[in-house]
């Protein structure tokens, strides 16, 4: 006889949700793998023009230079003008050798000397801003500069 | 009594502890992909130290004004043309053909009143304070685009393969020893037939 009990009823089986973790553990290790913490926070925008002749940055001896208006959340308190950021904080111009040379200590010894400088700055910040940078740049002797862009060409709009 | 199996555990909340870490690292990294164009500035020159005198046909000016529209020579020019008169002004090869600069892989019109040979040609590229970033890299990447065609025209010419694909190669680390010694040596001859001689003016203060 308990070769013929009726069967549990109708429902469907539910679904099993026991792959679930595993799927999102694997999203988890792509991300762990394929990205870097981020080590500042942005405080100013950065909308990077296009270039397409372009070279890969060295990140090991590079020091930033990030460049534009402060981000909207700072606008109110420091302006529409375009500024430059090193680290974490604005500087001035007439600041950057020891912010650049604070950031370049940072760096592995070795590498110091060949120190390449990536600007990373707004497209639409005025070429003064950049010109008073490179001069700047000129005097501490920090000749190798990389402007980075972001792929595409301007042509093409 | 038979002994119940333990009960298992609820694996509900192991999704849970994943999604957390997963929106941890969601927000706290960026993927890196920084490229750019590459320059070397000039460094600071002593006041007494005179600049040698270039002959006019061997300047090329390119003017940007605050409004981002290009003045080349003296002639007002669309962006996109750039490109293919920095072409011919460089491969030019104006020097006749029995005075010691004459150029022979060039394969310009060799007009007399343009470059002599690539080696003494000069752009300069003079910007405004007000132009906008935007037209300065659009106009530094098509003057490099000129350079890179010239150079990857010789090379292949040459040696079959591509300037720009060797450069990156070189930089990717995919070259060991004497290989990496020879390709670099070539990289070095190729950069010397279109020598990159961009100079950048002070912008003049209005």
């Amino acid at each position: 006889m308990s070769k013929f009990t009726k069967k549990k009823g109708n429902e469907l089986p539910p679904v099993s949700t026991a792959s679930l973790p595993d799927i999102v553990f694997m999203l988890l290790f792509f991300f762990m793998v394929a990205t870097v913490m981020r080590e500042t926070n942005l405080l100013v925008e950065q909308n990077l023009p296009k270039a397409d002749q372009v070279e890969k940055l060295k990140k090991d001896r590079s020091v930033f230079i990030f460049a534009g208006k402060p981000s909207d959340q700072y606008k109110d308190k420091y302006g529409d003008e375009g500024r430059i950021q090193i680290g974490d904080k604005y500087t001035e111009v007439s600041n950057i050798g020891i912010a650049l040379t604070e950031a370049r200590g940072k760096l592995n010894p070795e590498l110091q000397s060949s120190v390449v400088v990536a600007l990373k700055v707004d497209d639409d910040t005025n070429t003064g801003l950049v010109t008073d940078i490179k001069e700047k740049l000129r005097e501490l002797n920090m000749v190798k500069i990389i402007y980075i862009t972001t792929p595409g060409n301007q042509l093409e709009n | 009594m038979a002994r119940r199996s333990a009960p298992e555990v609820n694996a509900g909340s192991m999704a849970d502890i994943a999604f957390l870490l997963l929106i941890f690292f969601l927000v706290t990294t960026t993927m890196e992909k920084d490229k750019g164009i590459a320059r070397q500035l000039p460094p600071i020159q002593e006041n007494d130290i005179i600049p040698p005198k270039i002959k006019e046909k061997n300047l090329f000016i390119v003017l940007v004004n605050k409004n981002n529209q290009l003045l080349v020579n003296d002639a007002p020019m669309e962006l996109r043309n750039l490109r293919q008169e920095a072409i011919e002004f460089l491969d030019n090869g104006g020097a006749s053909s029995n005075s010691p600069e004459y150029c022979s892989y060039c394969k310009g019109n060799r007009k007399p009143n343009s470059s002599d040979n690539p080696n003494k040609a000069v752009i300069s590229v003079q910007n405004d304070r007000l132009t906008t970033y935007n037209t300065y890299i659009a106009v530094q990447n098509e003057l490099v685009a000129a350079y890179n065609f010239l150079r990857n025209r010789e090379s292949q010419r040459l040696y079959g393969w591509d300037y720009t694909e060797a450069k990156k190669d070189m930089g990717l680390g995919r070259y060991k020893g004497k290989a990496k010694d020879q390709i670099n040596k070539k990289l070095k001859e190729i950069q010397e037939m279109y020598p990159l001689k961009l100079s950048e003016a002070q912008a003049k203060k209005k």
